[in-house]
């Protein structure tokens, strides 16, 4: 494998193939965040922690429970973690980093200050997922994909809001 | 089976991300501070054949549509919440797993503290049900359907609009 970058337009038309056939062969839209929240469910079964007081989890039959794992969904991001690290290994791309370039230029390379802002960034970030029901991915990709409505507003407020966060941190 | 097709998908989506180079930091912010767009083209187009396909092989009887609820409350005030998660770790959910496989071992962090967002909103998930999600609450409902057009008719002017936007990107040099 080349270390050329495919073309974005190509990478989005493969990308619209692959959920076309994920729904055709496997009846599965795909999506993300859920994910992270089932985690979350069984993180805190293995714990000890009472679960099931928490509607969310119980809801839906236990869609968000941690009976729920494993699932077709957790198996995709792992998925996407492994084809990302093969894909990186085979061309050459791959590179072990704490601290993004484009950080670094503005606040420092502190691996520490890097890393609490993006846990901070991750656990807003689904919140605000599950609260709006869906990820890029989900909303996005999959919701637009159906001509939905929430997928729309979603997407819409997803960029908005992450764009005047991006605004606000490299202001000059 | 369900879970080895989860697998396949996913390993398939993350290549495909991985050589198309929307992976890091630098990208996914670089489309929302509006310097790169590369992001956005990869996503819209994707959208673009998707929404064919999805609409082709509904037509066809082959499969069937899965809209989520539309909530005005919930997706204007998710998605801004999202939004700034987003701004902050500068990796959405799906791409935070793929930004782990290349080497950006800061999306860790970031899928940590997701899991920790997962556990928050369990505890605050009655009172978003009861005060934002039954905001403009609305079902299930599609565009086409809610503007009572055929959605062929809605795919080929939502395609041609973000056409006219890749243009404006590559005019632009973004």
């Amino acid at each position: 494998m080349k270390n050329k970058t495919l073309n974005p337009y190509v990478a989005g038309a493969l990308i619209g193939i692959l959920l076309v056939l994920s729904v055709i062969v496997a009846g599965k839209y795909l999506g993300a965040s859920t994910t992270f929240a089932r985690g979350a469910s069984v993180i805190e079964k293995t714990v000890g922690v009472d679960y099931s007081k928490f509607d969310y989890f119980t809801t839906k039959k236990g869609k968000y429970g941690p009976g729920s794992l494993p699932n077709w969904q957790l198996m995709y991001v792992i998925g996407i973690a492994l084809g990302a690290f093969i894909a990186s290994k085979l061309s050459g791309t791959f590179k072990a980093k704490t601290v993004p370039a484009m950080w670094k230029n503005k606040f420092g390379s502190s691996s520490l200050k890097r890393g609490i802002v993006a846990f901070i960034g991750g656990a807003i970030g689904l919140v605000g997922a599950r609260l709006a029901g869906g990820c890029p991915t989900g909303h996005g990709l999959s919701g637009l994909s159906q001509l939905a409505v929430s997928g729309f507003i979603a997407l819409a407020f997803f960029v908005i809001g992450a764009a005047i966060t991006a605004r606000m941190l490299y202001r000059r | 089976m369900s879970l080895l097709y989860g697998l396949i998908t996913g390993i398939l989506f993350g290549l495909i991300m991985q050589r198309s180079g929307i992976l890091t930091y630098e990208k996914q912010i670089g489309a929302l501070r509006l310097i790169d767009m590369t992001v956005f083209k990869v996503m819209l187009s994707a959208i673009i054949v998707g929404a064919i396909g999805i609409y082709l092989f509904k037509d066809l009887g082959v499969i069937k549509l899965s809209l989520k609820g539309t909530s005005i409350g919930a997706q204007v005030i998710g998605g801004l919440i999202f939004g700034v998660g987003w701004g902050l770790l500068g990796y959405c959910p799906g791409i935070a797993a793929g930004a782990l496989g290349e080497g950006h071992l800061d999306a860790l962090w970031g899928i940590i503290g997701m899991v920790f967002g997962g556990a928050v909103y369990a505890v605050i998930y009655p009172f978003m049900k009861k005060y934002i999600i039954s905001i403009g609450s609305f079902g299930k409902i599609s565009l086409p359907r809610t503007l009572g057009i055929n959605h062929w008719i809605v795919i080929v002017v939502f395609s041609i609009l973000i056409v006219v936007l890749f243009r404006l990107f590559e005019k632009k040099g973004l």
